[in-house]
């Protein structure tokens, strides 16, 4: 079993490995792409196994956890190993149009490569400090994407976004060493039996925190988001859209693991906590987007404002209100990845991603009007595209339990996205362009025309598939959430069957 | 010990944030040293230390005799020491790049990604 875990974090850093040596030839991003189509199969099995077992887990090494280094997909991971091969393989695809001879010089394809192999294995790993080695695995292959070139405007974004980010690497990195101290141990299916039967849970909170705020600042939640809209404008379309779709959702990802799985105990605190940073990140968000005018920094204000929506599931603590927030970060990662490439492809048809200096689009290029529609409409919550479900299931999950006022910030913030987005449809698309130009999508040469259009057109349609089919999707998510609520089946998989209840030596240690 | 550590780690982090409030990128880096091994020393303490007693297991035996610090938490510092030296050297190289492009080292004047009065529409 512990192969198909393996595949899909071996297959990036394969690829990565290999587009590096030939990085100076056309060779280089032919196999990004078909390192990335392998991912995408590698990912598909693992996909398939778990929707068959349930959970599939695996020692690497051949150490038995919670000695061993542990792999586990359970529904969620799975899922989130899924949507990073997809949004990757788009990414890689884009990037033949997108990305110059000058920049795969330099190693963008190899960089992309242990970029997406970092994430993977944050999604797949089942221990907290091999969460933080792929953490850093992310970190330093984001630092160099988002510097690549090195203009002024990608250094002085990258400063902001390294000394932010290296701040969360030592509270995470802090956090692990205390909860080690503590209990241990730091697999997380032992943790999930540990930590609830630890007598100081005082302590146990105080962790918490140091997780909280460390995984916040990495989703970039209200107040430690300022590094996200300081520079996700500033590198190449193609490394935006892969971190506006994956980066922040990896954090995304660790809040909901450790905060239903592990730090469960004083639920009245942590999540009320969380339940206000939701509010406030979506409302920060929105009406940050709502002061931009340049296409790439509204669409980076909107990653904000759409955490919030993915935080408030988990913070509702609902087996609803978190299959809303695992649905919520699956229709996100594609709809957000694919605003940033559309964007991409808008900026090299009108000549600039400021919408004072665009316009014309619609009449010049229909097309590019119609695919930026489905996105954009989907990350509003237009029926029936996904964001529509996601909304509502979170919406319904607030209102069970008579959050009227969280319920009222999303559907008011839903409105707001409106706003933002019909902002770029009027500016870009259908006012005239302000020096007469016409825009065209026929300045782009044709081979690059379809590098560029192919994935945006893929992703428009899963974002149609995810609207006009959202029953076996939400079916997943709910499934998801009951996993993550009630881990014995993670636990058992991963320790053996007669790991729960807990032994009584370890329970009388622990306390 | 450990009360010595810990006072050892709190002084660090206080100095670390004292520097990382700083408005000169330079001086903030150096807090990131500070306390990114006040946080290695944290998880070097979270094992337990014991003083003289090499952790070992005696051929035929499961378990070490007598008391031993656990050394998990020093394997993992490794790991943290060497992610964090390289991080950093990146940090301080991307520092020296942003002096040379930007020409100065002040958090404040760094507007080239967001420049002021971006935001007066």
């Amino acid at each position: 079993m512990s192969w198909i875990l393996a595949a899909p974090l071996v297959l990036p850093f394969l690829t990565a490995v290999l587009s590096f040596l030939w990085r100076h030839s056309p060779a280089g991003r032919r196999i990004s792409v078909a390192g990335n189509v392998a991912l995408l199969v590698a990912a598909g099995a693992l996909l398939a196994a778990v929707l068959d077992e349930g959970v599939v887990a695996g020692q690497m090494g051949g150490w038995a956890a919670p000695f061993g280094i542990t792999l586990v997909a359970d529904y969620l991971g799975a899922a989130m190993a899924m949507i990073t091969a997809i949004t990757a393989l788009a990414t890689a695809l884009y990037a033949m149009g997108d990305i110059d001879e000058h920049k795969a010089g330099l190693g963008f394809h190899a960089l992309f490569n242990v970029l997406i192999g970092g994430v993977t294995g944050a999604f797949l790993t089942g221990d907290l400090f091999n969460l933080y080695v792929w953490f850093e695995v992310m970190l330093i292959s984001s630092f160099g994407l988002l510097v690549l070139g090195a203009s002024r405007a990608q250094i002085d974004g990258g400063i902001k976004y390294v000394t932010l980010n290296l701040i969360s690497t030592i509270l995470f990195l802090s956090g692990v060493g205390l909860l080690y101290g503590m209990t241990g141990t730091l697999n997380m299916a032992d943790l999930a039996r540990v930590v609830p039967a630890l007598e100081d849970q005082g302590l146990v909170t105080t962790v918490a925190m140091l997780f909280m705020i460390a995984f916040g600042v990495k989703a970039a939640v209200f107040p430690l988001f300022f590094w996200l809209p300081a520079s996700y404008h500033t590198p190449a379309y193609a490394v935006s859209a892969v971190f506006a779709g994956l980066l922040t959702k990896v954090g995304v990802y660790a809040l909901i693991r450790v905060f239903t799985m592990i730090f469960t105990e004083d639920t009245g605190y942590t999540h009320t906590i969380l339940l206000w940073v939701a509010g406030l990140t979506m409302i920060t968000g929105v009406l940050g987007a709502a002061a931009q005018n340049d296409m790439r920094k509204i669409l980076s204000f909107h990653i904000v404002s759409q955490i919030g929506y993915m935080v408030l599931g988990l913070a509702l603590y609902t087996p609803l209100a978190v299959a809303g927030a695992v649905f919520y970060v699956v229709h996100h990662i594609i709809v957000k990845a694919n605003l940033f490439l559309i964007a991409g492809i808008a900026e090299r048809a009108a000549g600039s991603s400021d919408l004072a200096r665009i316009g014309g689009l619609y009449k010049s290029a229909p097309l590019l009007g119609a695919l930026f529609l489905v996105p954009a409409f989907s990350l509003a919550g237009f029926p029936p595209l996904s964001g529509f479900w996601a909304k509502y299931v979170l919406v319904a999950a607030a209102l069970d339990v008579q959050g009227w006022l969280v319920a009222g910030v999303a559907l008011l913030v839903g409105a707001l996205t409106i706003y933002s987005m019909t902002k770029i449809w009027a500016e870009a698309f259908w006012k005239a362009h302000p020096d007469g130009v016409e825009p065209k999508l026929t300045r782009i040469g044709t081979a690059q025309r379809r590098w560029l259009l192919a994935p945006v057109i893929g992703l428009a349609a899963l974002t149609m598939l995810i609207g006009l089919f959202p029953q076996p999707f939400i079916g997943f998510a709910e499934t998801a959430a009951q996993q993550l609520l009630d881990p014995s089946d993670y636990i058992r998989t991963v320790l053996g069957a007669d790991a729960l209840p807990m032994p009584a030596d370890l329970a009388e240690e622990a306390s | 010990m450990e009360a010595l550590l810990a006072i050892a780690i709190g002084v660090l982090v206080a100095a670390a944030v004292y520097l990382m409030l700083a408005r000169n990128v330079l001086r903030f880096l150096f807090g990131l040293v500070l306390i990114s091994n006040a946080a290695n020393l944290t998880i070097f303490v979270s094992g337990g230390l014991v003083e003289g007693a090499p952790p070992l297991i005696p051929e035929g035996a499961y378990a070490p005799a007598g008391e031993v610090a656990n050394a998990l938490p020093q394997a993992l510092v490794l790991t943290a020491i060497v992610i964090g030296f390289g991080l950093f050297a990146f940090a301080l190289v991307l520092t020296l790049r942003a002096y040379s492009a930007l020409g100065t080292l002040f958090s404040d004047d760094m507007r080239v990604a967001e420049p002021r009065g971006d935001n007066d529409v």
